[in-house]
């Protein structure tokens, strides 16, 4: 097997957070020590709350921002410093599309001038071919040139994200990171986007981190899911099995909130407490004044991300090697 | 709750120490205080006296500290027209100055709030876009325009009123009548948008959805929220009571402060500018300061935001 | 039996754009009723419209009856006994939904004193009482702050506690979970089914996600374009759904678990309301579509005891699903 594409060693990320003008400065650990690595033409799905660092995980990688401590390579090469020559190149070969594509969009311009904008900031082809090449993106995302003439305005919000997408797409990129580019979508939109995304994926063998809140479009798109909780992956491993048998107590609450049709609520598990604050994570295990299953260790000790068994990592001190697992 | 009011008096302090640095500077820049006050023709030995005299061969921060201390003292210099302390001649003339701004901006409150608050209520109704129209006439129309336009129809034309001057009551109908409607016209619009904004939150449709009366979802929901902002603006109207009325003053000859500053700024009479600019500054800064003190009060996110910080 | 709520031919146009195309729809007594669809499908402006809510341009016809009385158009303080004293209404947004410059205690107390016969000291006891209810820790000290000193799962808790203040007949929750995280959707749901068990209330859950309303709920309203297309109990309605358009939001719902496939995504968006297609609203994205569809708007006929369904393509598509699974 080749060498991954993306490999985040133990990157962390710590925000100050400043209440009013005098205030204390708090420190946030949005990130704390995740490590990944995302192999060409896979997707790693990455769940969590609100608060859990994923978005933040998400710029990260992407180089959007500099991690505290820990380093980022991609395609084995260390991630290049902001703003430079260089920096620019690898930029070209990694894009980003967010939740909110009217935000990512200008109202001003029509949208197939968006698409070809990457174009010509990289110089990619002679004028001709640009315009080409934004014929073939709007084909691509399933839209007509004439959807392309159109200001964003105009479109509805699949549409809107289609062109994102397009234009995400422009400079051929290797690897795509996803910050839930469905959830402010309807179901029936949402659909065509999920399908549109694992279609182009197979077509041009991308690579995608895909951030999600939703662990139904998380586990549909994804090889692999992480799981994070407060900053750090609490849970990894393959997606059908870890949504089958999810090992950490949070990974569990989370799968078992996700409301199904045809099952009706008995036997869920139901968290009490209020989602964690980033500002005051709790010591020792950060899960642990939620968890059901919580020991005296929980509360001092931080339990690593280990193996244990197959292909998944637990970080829970109760959750320990193949004995446990085949006793679940 | 504390913190939140005392970052808001330091800067209130800062803000006043800031305006009298800038009016000393500006001061020292005009020229030489000794030339200017003996003129060019004295003799070398009287200004080296005069500069003894009064400081002005100390060091600069010393002059910078004296003009401080001087200020705290309430020694603004004197008049260079009649030699009379600045102070003194400012101070008389504000009761004049209120006795114009101050009914005006109890009628620009009787009427601009009400009448923003009920533009809102019936917002597209013919008296909502009625009192628009008022507005953006009120707020447009520039105050000499309207003075002039009151004078023409109510003095000229009617000859009910007089045109100018301060012997009577009926004297101050005018001046007041035209301070009072362009605030007026400001204070509806902002109030009418403030309170369309808050009668747009999803809070005010579920207190209806409680049940509660429309009248008291008018009253103890939306109007609390809606006087945050308009007292925004009220507090900007009382900063301007003592010196608001520049323009109608000089319109209608009416001997208040903002006369008085048109006056010294012709004669050059710099110790009678800079004591209205300071107390012009001042009033603005307590002003604001009893605005941030009202949203303490009325705002509650605010309050606790100064108490966790 | 009279239906607790019958609401007929319901109709809303906003400056004579139909938003709300005739819908009927009734409620018994205790029974927890979802209202599934996208945004804009009318799940929302049923109620708002049935409460005498929307704004007052809005054009409003048909009739909504509670116990039998007609309360559509009903004077204002008819209305306001009946809002929050019969039928409570909770909202998406919970931290917008409260009044961010008054106290808890106030804006409880506010509901109490409106609906029930309690005065003085009682008053303060009841909410109190009632925040308990709803599972807030340290009632007493917590009526006296505001609401954004508390978190969003806390401050939907106190509208449910606001709710329920008046011992209403219906609860209408109207997204409730919606802008909350996957665990504090879990606990607000559980407090919804326990609160309703008790208190014997019957409900309205209007959510766009048929997870939510298929665990939660009895029977299922299915909105497209501001009508309803099927109606079903749950279990049978995700099971054997007959509308094509409640077949393709549930087959574009993806898996949990099982094998993956591949999501049957619905072509097309929800149409325009200020164009809306002559004939059924769904043909221009249908997969059944027939001639006939365009010709007239299917009302909803009775197929089973208990289902009702406007398609005229029913027994096809009904075929077309079976067909799939039997492949």
């Amino acid at each position: 097997m080749s060498s991954p594409l993306v490999e985040v060693s133990a990157i962390s990320r710590t925000y100050a957070m400043r209440s009013g003008m005098f205030g204390r400065a708090a420190a946030v650990h949005a990130v704390d020590g995740v490590s990944l690595t995302i192999a060409r033409g896979q997707t790693l799905g990455l769940v969590g709350e609100s608060g859990s660092g994923k978005s933040t995980t998400g710029r990260l990688v992407l180089g959007l921002e500099p991690p505290d401590r820990g380093a980022v390579r991609f395609d084995g090469k260390p991630m290049t410093a902001l703003g430079t020559t260089a920096w620019r190149a690898q930029r070209a070969r990694m894009q980003m599309i967010f939740q909110d594509p009217l935000g990512a969009l200008d109202r001003r311009l029509p949208v197939a001038t968006q698409i070809r904008e990457p174009l010509d900031i990289h110089g990619i082809g002679t004028p001709a071919m640009r315009d080409d090449r934004v014929r073939e993106l709007l084909r691509a995302v399933e839209l007509t040139p004439a959807h392309g003439a159109r200001y964003p305005g105009a479109l509805s919000g699949g549409q809107r994200q289609r062109i994102v997408l397009a234009r995400a797409l422009a400079t051929k990129p290797d690897f795509l990171v996803c910050d839930e580019p469905v959830s402010a979508l309807d179901v029936s939109i949402q659909a065509q986007v999920v399908n549109l995304l694992c279609d182009l994926q197979a077509q041009l063998s991308l690579t995608l981190l895909f951030i999600s809140h939703d662990l139904r479009v998380v586990r549909q798109i994804s090889n692999v899911v992480a799981v994070m909780y407060l900053g750090r992956i609490v849970e990894i491993g393959s997606a059908d099995d870890l949504f089958a048998r999810p090992e950490h107590p949070y990974t569990q609450a989370l799968v078992s909130a996700s409301p199904a049709p045809g099952r009706r609520s008995a036997g869920r598990i139901v968290l009490s407490g209020d989602p964690p604050n980033p500002a005051a994570r709790p010591a020792g295990c950060a899960f642990h004044p939620r968890c059901p299953r919580a020991i005296a260790r929980c509360a001092s000790e931080v339990p690593a991300l280990s193996a244990v068994g197959g292909d998944r990592q637990v970080a829970c001190h109760l959750v320990t090697g193949a004995a446990t697992r085949d006793a679940a | 709750m504390g913190r939140y009011f005392a970052v808001r008096i330091g800067r209130a302090a800062l803000t006043i120490v800031l305006v009298v640095t800038f009016a000393f500077i500006v001061l020292r820049l005009s020229g030489d205080p000794a030339l200017m006050i003996l003129g060019p023709e004295a003799p070398p030995e009287v200004l080296a006296a005069f500069r003894k005299a009064w400081g002005l061969d100390d060091p600069i921060w010393a002059q910078y500290f004296d003009y401080f201390g001087a200020i705290a003292r309430g020694e603004l210099g004197r008049s260079m027209r009649d030699g009379r302390p600045a102070i003194e001649l400012v101070l008389e003339r504000i009761p004049a100055t209120l006795a114009l701004t101050l009914p005006a901006f109890f009628f620009k409150v009787a009427l601009g709030v009400p009448a923003g608050i009920y533009a809102a209520l019936h917002r597209g109704s013919g008296i909502d876009r009625a009192v628009m129209m008022t507005a953006v006439a009120g707020f447009t129309v520039p105050s000499f325009v309207l003075a002039l336009l009151l004078v023409l129809v109510f003095a000229v034309q009617l000859g009910w009123l007089p045109s100018g001057g301060q012997d009577s009551w009926r004297h101050a109908i005018l001046p007041i009548a035209t301070l009072s409607l362009g605030g007026a016209a400001v204070l509806a619009r902002f109030t009418r948008s403030a309170m369309l904004e808050v009668l747009g939150q999803p809070y005010i449709r579920a207190a209806s959805a409680k049940g509660v009366p429309w009248r008291k979802v008018v009253t103890s929901h939306a109007l609390p929220n809606a006087a945050i902002p308009t007292v925004t603006i009220l507090g900007f109207m009382v900063g301007t009571l003592i010196a608001g009325a520049v323009v109608v003053e000089s319109v209608f000859a009416w001997p208040g402060v903002g006369r008085l500053l048109v006056v010294a700024v012709a004669n050059r009479d710099l110790a009678v500018v800079q004591c209205i600019l300071l107390l012009v500054a001042m009033t603005m800064v307590t002003s604001n300061l009893i605005v941030d003190f009202l949203y303490g009060f009325l705002d509650p996110r605010l309050r606790s935001k100064g108490a966790h910080a | 039996m009279t239906p607790l709520v019958s609401i007929e031919d319901l109709r809303v146009a906003f400056n004579g754009v139909p938003v709300l195309r005739g819908v009927d729809i009734a409620l018994q007594k205790g029974e927890a009723v979802g209202l599934v669809g996208e945004s804009g499908s009318g799940k929302s402006v049923t109620w708002l419209a049935a409460l005498g809510l929307l704004p007052r341009h809005a054009q409003v016809s048909g009739s909504v009856r509670l116990d039998g009385r007609q309360i559509l158009g009903a004077p204002a303080g008819e209305l306001d006994q009946v809002r929050g004293g019969r039928i409570a209404m909770i909202f998406q947004d919970p931290a917008s939904a409260l009044n961010p410059v008054l106290t808890i205690r106030r804006q409880l107390c506010e509901a109490l004193v409106l609906h029930r016969d309690l005065q003085g000291n009682a008053v303060k006891a009841e909410a109190r009482r009632l925040l308990d209810l709803v599972g807030i820790p340290d009632a007493g000290r917590r009526l006296e702050a505001y609401p954004h000193e508390f978190s969003g799962g806390q401050v939907q808790r106190i509208m449910i506690a606001m709710a329920l203040a008046g011992n209403p007949d219906l609860l209408i929750a109207d997204e409730p979970t919606t802008a909350l995280d996957a665990t504090i959707q879990a606990q607000i749901l559980e407090l919804l089914s326990t609160v309703r068990r008790e208190l014997g209330m019957a409900m309205v859950l209007i959510s766009h996600d048929l997870g939510v309303v298929a665990e939660n709920c009895d029977r299922v309203a299915v909105m497209y374009a501001g009508r309803i297309v099927e109606q079903a109990p749950s279990i049978q309605l995700f099971a054997d759904p007959v509308h094509p358009y409640a077949q393709g939001l549930i087959g574009a719902l993806p898996p949990l678990d099982g094998p993956r496939r591949r999501l049957t995504a619905i072509p097309g968006t929800v149409p325009d309301p200020a164009h809306m297609p002559g004939g059924c609203a769904f043909a221009p994205r249908c997969s059944l579509v027939a001639e006939a569809c365009g010709l007239a708007a299917p009302t909803l006929a009775p197929i089973a005891d208990d289902r009702s369904v406007a398609c005229i393509r029913a027994e096809a598509s009904r075929r077309a699903l079976l067909g799939i699974a039997a492949e």
